[in-house]
């Protein structure tokens, strides 16, 4: 089913009457959920990715806007009757009932014709466990499991009333790191075998770049790109999605262009056709860098750090706007560790610049904006 | 080395001087009292030769126990304990739950609807008896020209004809229900306060995820919420009973001194009993009811808490 947000908006009025300031958490929403899609929804901590979520699941009303299950318009439904199954950023189980009774729950409460017996009650709720794969752990307490146990309960408990959409509150934030990846894996598993359209939210890009089929950008609550996380990442539409996007972060410089060239402390380092003479912010990502004894661009070399594959050159520029440049490289080349500065060539797909400005983004040669939408 | 184990030593004694005060209270006005019960109750009729002047030799033995155990008085007492606490425990715990939730639930005069119900707490129980018994009374009573309390002009309304709550010739049920009323309303602001604790600290995120998981709100209540609640619940409940077998003071509130209506049956109970001994210098059977009644709330507390950990374990 798909879910259509439309201007959805949230204003949570000020806390103290005396002042004034109200906080718009989300603002002016629109886009389209396809069916049996997952989506991440990927800003920074206060963003409003919770909002969003919990007006979706009707725990908050928006201020303005719609939501449409389907072709219904459920902006007005309470949460009780929208059907949706949501994983709490802490997983909020029940501690007083066994992992089997958490994820029974939901299903005692169904009524009328969607009513089931008790067999078929546990077994929906063995097929749960098992999708998850915590079928053993069925009369434990959820103080008696990991985090990782507990979040797939979670998961299991919001599967099991076969909901028709599946909303996940930053699900793998109290995980370790090893967990997160695996557990990543399997809700992206899970997703596919139930064909649930899901909401997954998060503020770490790797996570949502690495299991989502689109990506929701925000800031400030406000909606900055929406798209394929690689083609979010190939061709941001403005420098904040382009420094959230990717590890290690793209190197950001104070640059200007001047008869269609791009300069970067003085150095004409890229041809850019068709851009007009200004101030720009130049960013490139760490493997659009080419060593090259001839290169364009000159950077004083800080370090060289070889890791397996890739060989990672750590270098400054005085236009650098990030703490260091950081660029990745084939292994097969060869750095002088003890060289004073280090020479690139740029890949013209791998930059992109911005206007010093509104910090949006300027196409440039044959780059062209990304397709809105999804 | 010397030095420190000097410094531990002279610490230790700064520690048992700022203690002692306490120490010594304690040892006057508890262990003292509760080590003087235990020999009383254990000297075979002390306090009534006591009365004769004589500076006689007593026996160790039961007989005390023997003596209060087999005088019916004594026995009408632990029925009248029991059946007030069995009666007011469960009604008040329910109650103090149902009005801690809705509390809880509404938003506006929250802060004003606590005072209310926190008031009863606050108040002397006798000059709340005195004021239950006006509105049980009936000014008047026998006389062609009878008025009612409020609770008969209540029933009234409703086209009960008056029912002789406490007046003479009142009977023992009619007196009880008196009681078990009084008693509730008095113990409700605690258990209130106890409760509505609880419940503000119980995580939100649990009622979220219940309605996104379509709960009916009975269901929220009795799977969730109680539950959640029950270690306060337990608390209430233990403490509920051992204030229901030591009630004394809302009898004497209500009937006055005697503890009973004109010409009814006895409410005394186990307390209105030891201070009855104690008032007759009958010391060695005060202190025999004393420790029979410390044995029995010793042994439900017990129960009570065995039960309560099986309950609330989570
Ligand atoms: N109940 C609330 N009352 C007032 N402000 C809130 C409330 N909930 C969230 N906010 C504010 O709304 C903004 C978005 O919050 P949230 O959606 O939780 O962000 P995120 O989940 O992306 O970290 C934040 O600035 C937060 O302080
Ligand atoms: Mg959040």
């Amino acid at each position: 089913m798909k879910i259509v947000l439309q201007n959805l908006t949230k204003v949570f009025p000020s806390r103290n009457k005396k002042s004034n300031e109200e906080v718009v958490a989300v603002s002016d929403l629109t886009f389209t959920i396809p069916d049996g899609k997952l989506v991440g929804l990927l800003g920074p901590s206060g963003c409003g990715k919770s909002t969003t979520l919990y007006m979706i699941s009707g725990l908050q009303k928006p201020t303005g806007g719609q939501i449409f299950f389907g072709e219904d318009d459920v902006t007005s439904l309470s949460p009780e009757n929208r059907g949706v199954g949501l994983v709490f950023q802490n997983y909020a189980l029940y501690p007083h009932m066994t992992v089997k009774q958490n994820i029974l729950f939901p299903l005692q409460n169904l009524k009328g014709a969607d009513k089931l017996d008790k067999n078929t009650m546990l077994e929906r709720a063995l097929e749960a466990a098992r999708l998850v794969q915590i079928d053993e752990l069925m009369d434990r307490k959820p103080s008696e499991l990991s985090g990782g146990q507990q979040q797939r309960v979670a998961i299991a408990r919001a599967l099991v009333k076969m909901p028709r959409v599946l909303l996940l509150d930053e699900p793998l934030s109290n995980l370790d790191a090893r967990l997160r990846l695996q557990t990543r894996e399997e809700i992206r598993r899970i997703q596919r075998e139930t064909g649930i359209t899901t909401i997954f939210v998060t503020h770490d890009q790797e996570e949502a770049m690495s299991i989502s089929d689109v990506i929701v950008v925000m800031k400030l609550g406000v909606v900055q790109q929406i798209g394929k996380p690689q083609t979010v990442y190939d061709n941001p539409v403005n420098l904040f999605v382009a420094k959230f996007l990717g590890t290690p972060p793209i190197n950001v410089f104070k640059a200007n262009v001047k008869g269609g060239k791009l300069y970067i402390s003085g150095e004409a380092v890229l041809d850019v056709p068709g851009v007009c003479d200004r101030d720009v912010f130049a960013a490139i990502r760490p493997e659009g860098f080419v060593p090259d004894d001839n290169g364009a661009m000159t950077c004083s070399l800080s370090s060289i750090e070889v890791m397996g594959r890739d060989v990672s050159i750590v270098s400054k520029n005085e236009a650098m706007l990030t703490p260091t440049i950081r660029s990745i490289v084939d292994a097969d080349y060869k750095v002088s560790a003890s060289a004073q500065s280090v020479k690139f060539n740029l890949k013209p797909h791998k930059v992109f610049i911005f206007d010093s400005e509104t910090e949006e983004r300027i196409y440039f040669g044959n780059q062209t904006a990304p397709e809105t939408g999804i | 080395m010397k030095n420190f184990l000097q410094k531990i030593k002279f610490d230790q004694w700064k520690a048992w001087i700022y203690l002692s005060p306490a120490i010594v209270l304690l040892l006057i006005f508890t262990v003292w009292p509760i080590f003087n019960t235990l020999r009383m109750a254990f000297w075979n009729g002390y306090g009534l030769f006591k009365e004769l002047g004589g500076e006689l030799q007593f026996e160790f033995g039961i007989k005390n126990f023997k003596w209060v155990v087999g005088y019916g008085g004594f026995l009408d007492c632990l029925k009248n304990t029991m059946l007030l606490t069995v009666l007011t425990v469960p009604l008040s715990t329910i109650l103090a739950l149902v009005i801690a939730v809705s509390l809880n639930a509404i938003k506006p005069f929250q802060r004003f609807l606590q005072t209310i119900f926190f008031l009863p707490y606050v108040t002397n129980s006798i000059a709340i008896g005195m004021v239950f018994e006006a509105m049980f009374n009936i000014v008047g009573f026998g006389t062609s020209n009878p008025s009612y309390g409020i609770i008969n002009n209540i029933l009234g309304v409703f086209g009960v004809d008056p029912i002789n709550w406490i007046n003479a010739g009142s009977g023992y049920w009619a007196n009880i229900a008196v009681l078990v009323i009084y008693i509730v309303w008095n113990a409700l602001p605690f258990k209130i306060l106890i409760l509505l604790g609880g419940l503000q600290s119980v995580n939100k995120q649990y009622y979220d995820a219940a309605k996104i998981d379509s709960t009916p709100r009975l269901r929220v209540f009795t799977k969730i919420t109680v539950p959640l609640l029950s270690p306060m619940i337990a608390y209430v409940v233990i403490t509920g009973f051992i204030g229901g077998f030591k009630e004394y003071s809302s009898i004497v509130g209500i009937f006055g001194d005697d503890m009973h209506a004109v010409g009814g049956e006895s409410l005394n109970t186990m307390v209105g009993y030891i201070y009855k001994q104690l008032g007759e210098n009958h010391e060695g059977d005060a202190s025999a009811a004393a420790l029979i009644l410390f044995a029995i709330i010793f042994v439900v507390t017990m129960i009570n808490m065995y039960v309560s950990k099986k309950k609330t374990h989570y």
